[in-house]
């Protein structure tokens, strides 16, 4: 096996991009990727695009995309993993290099979702789970879901949703920095309490938006990235995962003693040890995370399940602003899918984009200097779940190369 | 063809396009116009047993005869042995209520219902049920309550299903 590296990222404008189409919307990142490795597309042998699909109107978007940019005749692929699709698609583009497949490919995550209004949006996301126990008698919605993760934990833990309100105001104050953001305003705790029940016990500014964007990543082989690149940022290690498709077959979700998503912790454990790293106090390890924050509660349970903290103990993080930027672990720094936004397909490319900027310490210039990590371990880690835990992957990037 | 909107109309007898301004933008739209009407259809073959017992007021699991597996959703073949001899055993219905949410925000094939609880429980033979809570007061929920799982017609439809109610 060879190592693999990042060595262009690009990503466009967040937000309700009814002024473009998806192969239009692709390019505005896959264009910044190129430019930012000094590249052009002919330089490079192989694309996947990450899209997860169903409101957009074209049913071959690696196709449509692939030719708007200039990537023909090359060979190409869709790769879906509801939302943890992007992070799919880098650990296949992953392995087609260090297998020897390829030495240098793109990886395109897209969404279109206001192809499709609103109320469509909803009930699409609603069906990703077991369809017929879950939604067709009981209509389960996203925020659904995860609202059965809030109850339990705050039955379990004694959590308030106060303390969610929290996370959100960390990841709205992040955003307002990014000027990639959907949401530049900040907020306080006290509009996020007032905000109403979108499902009990989360309410509006638990959740985060509908988005359109894309975010772009150049991979590139060891044999070649150095000449692309002084910086490469290496893929040290992925971890994946899957977990039952039907909510109530989850154990940890109900049997044991705390709340949790079993995929994720089975996928953070399989990234720590392909990188050597010790599974238990994982937060020494890593200057800056972008975990899977699409409702508050998600990012609560990610720092458990991440061994971040002990169980139970999430809130103590997030009360103390520990994952604040200058905590035990910033997290969530460019304002999460929360206030950043969250178009499906793209979200995992969007928080490697973040990553990959952070430990080449170009975040500042991007968002200012408050929001830059300070790079101690040369080490980040992206945590992106595909539905409620359905798919879970978990990627440890790295300046060191992880293998000499 | 269904409606198409009344902006899209006008927008196609002014100016001979269906290209219309979006709402908070302005930016133009052109609206397709052709509808996709989605309405899936799956075979029942395996587990038809599951949908004959909601009709006697039975909600079945099923267990498999090797391994002693347990299924719910009822599942005809157990991938562990693997083999496909199962029993079928009706669930007693109680169970103890394990979380809990209610839908405010609807999906826009339920926006004809009243806001719904969703509760998952754990029955007392080892399997978990997700199934609406019916519940005159949400207020009265609290955590472990003790519910029974019961076969119910679901209206205006008027087809069975099932759900939990406060013991
Ligand atoms: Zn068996």
């Amino acid at each position: 096996m060879r190592d693999v590296a990042i060595v262009g990222v690009g990503h466009s404008k967040f937000s309700n991009r009814f002024d473009v189409r998806i192969d239009e919307l692709a390019w505005e990142s896959a264009k910044d990727a190129l430019k930012d490795a000094n590249l052009s597309a002919k330089d490079l042998e192989f694309l996947i695009v990450g899209c997860t699909g169903g409101w957009s109107a074209e049913s071959l978007p690696a196709v449509i995309c692939s030719e708007y940019c200039g990537m023909l005749p090359k060979g190409s692929m869709r790769v879906e993993a509801a939302c943890a699709t992007s992070s799919a698609a880098v650990a296949v583009a992953y392995n087609f290099i260090a297998s020897g497949y390829v030495d240098l490919m793109l990886v395109v995550g897209v969404e279109k979702m206001f192809e499709s209004p609103n109320p469509v949006q909803i009930e699409l996301i609603g069906r990703a789970g077991n369809y017929f126990w879950e939604f067709e008698n009981f209509g389960l919605t996203f925020p659904g879901y995860y609202a059965l993760h809030a109850t339990s934990y705050m039955w379990k833990h004694g959590l308030k949703e106060e303390d969610l309100a929290e996370i959100a105001v960390k990841n709205h104050h992040y955003a307002s920095m990014n000027p990639k953001a959907q949401f530049r305003k900040e907020i306080t705790a006290d509009l996020a309490m007032q905000s109403r029940y979108v499902a009990w016990p989360l309410k509006l500014f638990d959740c985060c938006p509908l988005t359109d964007g894309s975010a772009s990543l150049i991979l590139a082989s060891e044999s070649i990235a150095k000449k692309i690149t002084d910086t490469p940022i290496w893929i040290s290690a992925i971890g994946a995962s899957t977990g039952t498709g039907n909510l109530s077959k989850r154990d940890m979700f109900t049997k044991l003693e705390y709340s949790g998503l079993e995929s994720a912790v089975e996928a953070g454990q399989q990234a720590y040890k392909r990188a050597g790293i010790d599974p238990k106090n994982t937060a020494k390890h890593f200057d800056v995370a972008s975990v899977h924050d699409c409702f508050t509660i998600a990012e609560l349970m990610a720092y458990e399940d991440l061994g971040f903290c002990r169980r139970g103990e999430g809130v103590k993080l997030i009360r103390e602003k520990q994952t604040y930027n200058g905590g035990l672990i910033p997290v969530n720094i460019d304002g999460g899918l929360k206030a950043k936004g969250h178009p499906i397909g793209a979200t995992g490319c969007s928080m490697m984009y973040s990553l990959t900027k952070q430990l080449r310490q170009e975040y500042g210039k991007l968002a200012g200097k408050a929001a830059q990590a300070t790079i101690k371990n040369g080490r980040a880690l992206a945590h992106n779940i595909g539905g409620t835990g359905h798919y879970a992957y978990v990627t440890i990037l790295s300046l060191e190369k992880p293998h000499t | 063809m269904s409606d198409l909107g009344e902006m899209t109309k006008k927008r196609i007898r002014e100016n001979g396009l269906p290209i219309i301004d979006e709402a908070r933008t302005k930016a133009p739209l052109y609206v397709s116009m052709r509808e996709l009407p989605l309405r899936f259809q799956f075979g029942t073959t395996k587990i038809q047993k599951f949908f004959d017992g909601l009709k006697e007021g039975k909600i079945y699991m099923t267990q498999c005869e090797k391994c002693t597996q347990k299924y719910f959703p009822p599942q005809a073949d157990c991938p562990n042995c693997p083999d496909s001899s199962m029993n079928w055993v009706p669930l007693d219905g109680q169970g103890e209520l394990l979380t809990c949410t209610m839908i405010v925000v609807k999906p826009s094939t339920f926006a004809h219902y009243d806001n719904y609880i969703i509760g998952v429980a754990q029955m007392k033979e080892g399997v978990r049920v997700l199934a609406w809570l019916r519940i005159d007061d949400p207020r009265k929920i609290t955590p472990k309550m003790k519910v029974r799982l019961t076969t119910a017609k679901r209206e205006p439809e008027g087809f069975i299903t099932y759900e939990f109610v406060p013991e």
